[in-house]
């Protein structure tokens, strides 16, 4: 390294002559930085140099020798030597021109002497007595010369003495004299002149000393360049021992370090990437770069840049390296942390984007869905009514081929109003406006039901059956529509691809299961109950003897519509968003649907729900339709039964014939999930009662009847026969839960005019009245004294396909009420003049008492209730809707107390008006 | 402005309603119920919450201003106007009727006057977007285009 700086000077700057030379300052530390061996002083100019400069430098026996062995020192020297010569010649020639310009005064002052002989002849013979100095110097002749020009010219002034007489000597004594004086004179001038000439030699003849200055202003140069370099410097011999080594920040010293190898001083990671870096140059004989990074005990994990040059001898072999090292960790650090930022960057970028892709697709994706919503609930009532209006057409007179068209048109519109339904429901479930509610049901009666249902409808020879464990509670809270739903829409599935067998209903009572800690939805649900009844987890299997699903199929069995296979789509229909919608209400819940199959050997599905127990003391009769029913059940272990069976009735079914046939059971259903008027077509198209006219009877009876006991047209059942009174108006089932049970419906209608008796049957006397005499809507008060919440009411109303009157406090409330019946009355709490509560007592009062008393005792207007007074109206139980703005338990509670079916909790939202109406219009 | 861009605008302009608390997914039921055979529906039942909350505001500041504050009468008032606010959507109106109401049942005249401010700050500001808002959609509508149907999940 140090030669290859050396040489850069030399060829720029040409007269920048330098051998390895060091800050003086450096000097004391020069056997910790300077780890190079003494010198040995055996180098000419060099060493004089070196020694002179700074006597404690380290060098250079080895440094000498790799100058004199490399042609980088070899230049070097040269260099020296020439510039050397060059004064040398310098001085030479001054000197020459010197001699030359003496000579040429000696050969003029002989020149002159010679003529002066020539014109003095006579004088020549003159004795040579005369003081000489010296006759071998050219100066000395030119003395004679000047002393005989002087001789010759007192010789010619004093000739006038005669020769050889006394004055004639003491004259020519005294011209001699001042000849002498004279050439005395000239000599003295002539020896300063010498001497001067002499030193102006001196000046030019001093290279040694030219040199050393040169060497300084090198050094200066050298030291002020290097003083603060970061760099380590040294020089490896051919096996890469170090000779020559220079380091700002020394940890080791000299003597550790030379003669050995890298490998031999460090340990640790880079090491042996250096070593093997400095041998693939060495080997190549190319100078090149490389950035190491060394992990040593040393000094830690720090990067090098490094460059390696080989070095050459005269000879041109390769007799070792030169290396420079530049600890770089920083720069790298700052280098990686730019490129990870860059890295970054890009990665968020890219992020960036594909978020901006998701968030545009999950915007077209709502907005999709929204549409889809928005669509379906614009075909909903266009065709609900087409579907109504083919129901009553099927109630007039036809004939077959028209019977049988038309109930293809029912069951296709059916099908569709469900998969609109369905849409629907998953739409509400997605963005979260579905709502769930908390009701007191029988989880016995729902599975009854269900399975009655199902049974009802059933075309195959199957049995269904229901097994409810003992643990199971009697009564529990949950949002039974929804269960009702998930389960009919179950097993209606596993019906669907049960060819023979069994399907079945299995309930237990398991412990919390450990998805349920961590679902938020299960709290959520917990919290909107103000009850204060445990939770139970129930697990719930509906299984079957169907076809199987196959393993690969079961992935996407829950993802929209998707069915199994394509195969299946077409063979047995449906619209696939079945057990997508079960899926997304039971998780809406809280609960977890899973499902387990073999093909060809059945499958079992299973949803685990939380549900509330409900403490039997804060039972009451203004729960859902359900324990409405159980509540004047006649039997005692019904509510405690936990096992049905439904078996094939195959052979009533197929002896009607007929297109209706195959539909000969839907009718139950209808009945037994809805409402009893249903009921009644239920019997009159019940194959095993297929004389029309024993019908009224069992109607008369209540004939509310299990299937296990079909046969016997039991009259136990007198709650249903209650029910039959009290549905009278409010029947017409505005939304059906399924399908199957709309289509029952239908089914229902197209039956009735099978026999002239049912026409005459209560329902059809209620389709009269309400779809072809007046308008078929049920009648709803609304009793709310703010302007604002009564237009929004409305107007809700209307998009549910009702109006409403409305009443501006509870005073007016009871005078509508008084004029005319309603079906639901949805009662504001806080008006002026009379609120919600007393109003409802008051009514409740009437309901019991038959007058208005009551009323007239608290201040209502007296002459118009008495007035009215005359029609005693039926014991009917008006349901009576609360709207509150206060959702807490208190206000609800109270609600209850003053004789309150419900509440809805302000402000309405059409959802809740929707379910209300789903659960007290029928 | 071009209709696309005034649709987008208008879109923003009602999220940023909704983010700010100023409405709340009540006011999503009212548009949900404005159709083709009621397309006005929204601004009807605005302007009449305005008229209404108008006289409430006004009869609030009398009772309020009176030297003996009859309670019984200021209550109802606020409590009709936690009505209305609530059943447009007024989120904001409808929580400082709320906090209103408490302080009537404490009969604390002071704090009544201070929400009665509150209310009707909330109030102006609920007034002053809706009717911004309706401005833009009328500019649509002028311009032919339709108004862009409100996406759920707020």
């Amino acid at each position: 390294m140090v030669c290859e700086m050396e040489t850069d000077q030399i060829e720029e700057m040409d007269v920048e002559v330098l051998s390895s030379m060091w800050p003086e300052d450096v000097g004391t530390e020069a056997d910790k930085q300077f780890n190079v061996e003494k010198p040995a002083g055996d180098l000419d100019t060099l060493k004089e140099v070196t020694i002179e400069e700074t006597p404690t430098i380290a060098d250079l026996t080895r440094l000498p020798d790799l100058l004199n062995s490399t042609h980088q020192g070899t230049s070097q020297l040269t260099n020296l030597v020439k510039q050397w010569e060059y004064m040398q010649d310098n001085a030479v020639r001054l000197l020459r021109e010197e001699l030359k310009n003496l000579n040429r005064q000696r050969e003029e002052a002989e020149a002159k002497e010679l003529k002066i002989i020539e014109d003095y002849k006579f004088e020549s013979n003159e004795p040579e007595n005369l003081p000489v100095l010296d006759e071998t110097s050219d100066l000395f002749r030119k003395f004679r010369q000047k002393k005989r020009d002087a001789l010759v010219d007192s010789k010619k002034i004093e000739i006038d003495e005669e020769f050889d007489t006394v004055a004639y000597w003491k004259q020519k004594a005294l011209s001699l004299e001042k000849m002498l004086k004279a050439s005395t004179e000239r000599e003295r001038r002539l020896v300063e002149k010498l001497h001067e000439s002499l030193k102006t030699m001196e000046s030019h003849a001093a290279p040694v000393q030219e040199l050393t200055q040169n060497l300084k202003r090198a050094e200066g140069f050298l030291h002020f360049i290097l003083q603060n370099a970061p760099i380590v410097m040294g020089h490896q011999d051919k096996d890469l021992r170090y000779l020559f080594i220079y380091n700002k920040y020394p940890s080791l010293r000299e003597q550790d370090i030379l003669g050995k190898t890298d490998v031999e001083i460090f340990h640790g990671g880079g090491v042996k990437e250096s070593e093997d870096f400095k041998r693939e140059v060495l080997e190549k004989g190319k100078a090149s770069k490389r950035e190491i990074t060394f992990t040593t005990d040393l000094f830690g994990s720090k990067t090098f840049l490094i460059y390696v040059e080989p070095v050459y001898n005269k000879a041109g072999e390769k007799i070792g390296i030169n290396y420079m090292g530049m600890e770089v960790t920083d720069q790298v650090v700052k280098r990686e942390k730019m490129a990870k930022l860059r890295e970054d960057n890009a990665v968020r970028k890219a992020m960036e984007s594909e978020l901006n892709k998701t968030i545009h697709i999950t915007e077209e994706t709502m907005r999709a869905k929204q549409m889809l919503a928005t669509m379906s609930h614009e075909i909903r009532s266009p065709l609900s009514g087409v579907v109504g209006m083919a129901e009553i057409l099927s109630t007039t007179k036809l004939d077959k081929e028209q019977r049988q068209l038309l109930n293809v048109m029912i069951s296709s519109g059916d099908l569709v109003l469900q998969l609109i339904n369905d849409i629907l429901d998953l739409s509400k479930v997605e963005s979260g406006v579905m709502k769930l509610e908390a009701t007191k049901f029988r989880p016995r009666e729902v599975v009854k039901h269900v399975l009655q249902t199902a049974a009802a409808s059933l075309k195959k020879s199957l049995t269904l059956e229901g097994n409810i464990t003992d643990d199971v509670p009697i009564e529990v809270v949950g949002d039974v529509l929804r269960i009702r739903q998930i389960l009919t829409n179950l097993i209606s599935n596993a019906i669907k691809f049960t060819h023979d067998g069994h399907v079945g209903i299995k309930l237990q009572v398991i412990s919390e299961p450990s998805f349920a800690s961590d679902n938020s939805l299960n709290a959520d649900a917990e919290v909107d109950n103000n009850l204060t009844e445990t939770s139970v987890w129930i697990r719930c299997d509906i299984y079957d003897t169907g076809i199987g699903i196959p393993e690969n199929a079961l992935p996407c069995l829950f993802k929209k519509y998707m069915q199994a296979s394509a195969d299946h789509a077409r063979k047995y229909g449906g619209t696939g968003l079945g057990l997508a919608i079960c899926k997304q209400l039971v998780e809406l819940m809280g609960g977890q649907l899973t499902v387990t199959s073999r093909v060809n050997e059945g499958s079992t599905f299973t949803f685990i729900l939380p549900y509330k127990v409900a403490t039997s003391d804060d039972y009451s009769d203004d729960q859902d339709e359900f324990s409405d029913m159980t509540d004047h059940q006649s039997e005692p272990d019904d509510t405690t039964e936990g096992y049905f069976q439904f078996k094939p009735l195959l052979g009533s079914i197929y002896s009607n014939g007929g297109p209706v046939i195959g539909n000969g059971f839907l009718p139950h259903k209808v009945m037994l999930t809805t409402s009893p008027i249903k009921l009644i077509n239920g019997f009159v198209a019940d194959p095993s009662n297929n004389t029309g006219q024993s019908e009224i009877v069992q109607v008369e009876n209540g004939g509310y009847v299990d299937e296990t006991k079909l046969e016997t047209s039991s009259g136990h059942c007198p709650e249903s026969a209650h029910q039959y009174e009290n549905g009278n108006g409010r029947c017409f089932s505005k939304e059906s839960e399924s399908c199957s049970s709309s289509q029952a419906s239908s089914e229902g209608g197209t039956l009735e005019m099978e026999s002239e008796l049912t026409v005459s049957s209560q329902r059809e006397e209620e389709k009269a009245e309400t779809n072809l005499k007046e308008s078929s809507k049920p009648k709803i008060l609304l009793v709310e004294d703010n302007k604002i919440n009564i237009m929004v009411a409305k107007s809700m109303m209307k998009q549910l396909g009702h109006t409403m009157d409305i009443a501006n406090n509870g005073v007016e409330a009871i005078n509508a009420i008084n004029r005319s019946s309603y079906d639901l009355v949805l009662m504001d709490v806080c008006m002026p003049v009379l609120d919600g509560l007393k109003a409802t007592r008051l009514i409740r009062s009437y309901e019991e008492s038959g007058n208005w008393n009551a009323a007239i005792e608290a201040g209502v207007d007296k002459e118009i209730l008495e007035n009215e007074q005359v029609c005693v109206r039926s014991t009917n139980r008006l349901p009576i809707i609360a709207m509150t703005a206060n959702t807490l338990a208190e206000s609800s509670e109270e609600c209850y107390a003053n004789g309150m079916d419900s509440f809805i909790s302000k402000p309405v939202t059409l959802q809740k008006l929707r379910e209300c109406l789903q659960q007290y219009l029928h | 402005m071009d209709l696309v861009q005034m649709q987008k605008s208008l879109q923003d302009y009602t999220k940023s309603l909704f983010l700010e608390g100023i409405l709340d997914s009540q006011f999503l039921q009212l548009q949900q119920l404005q159709d083709e055979s009621n397309p006005d529906f929204v601004s009807q039942v605005v302007t009449l919450f305005f008229q209404d909350s108008d006289r409430i505001l006004n009869d609030l500041s009398l009772s309020l201003g009176q030297q003996v504050v009859d309670f019984k009468k200021v209550d109802p008032h606020v409590h009709q106007l936690k009505g209305s606010s609530s059943s447009i959507g007024a989120q904001r109106v409808k929580n400082a009727c709320v906090v209103f109401r408490n302080f009537c049942e404490q009969q604390n005249v002071e704090a009544c006057h201070r929400c009665l401010q509150q209310v009707k700050q909330e109030y102006y500001l609920v007034k002053n977007r809706l009717e911004t808002l309706f401005k833009l959609e009328q500019q649509i509508v002028a311009s032919g285009g339709m108004i862009p149907a409100v996406e759920l999940g707020f």
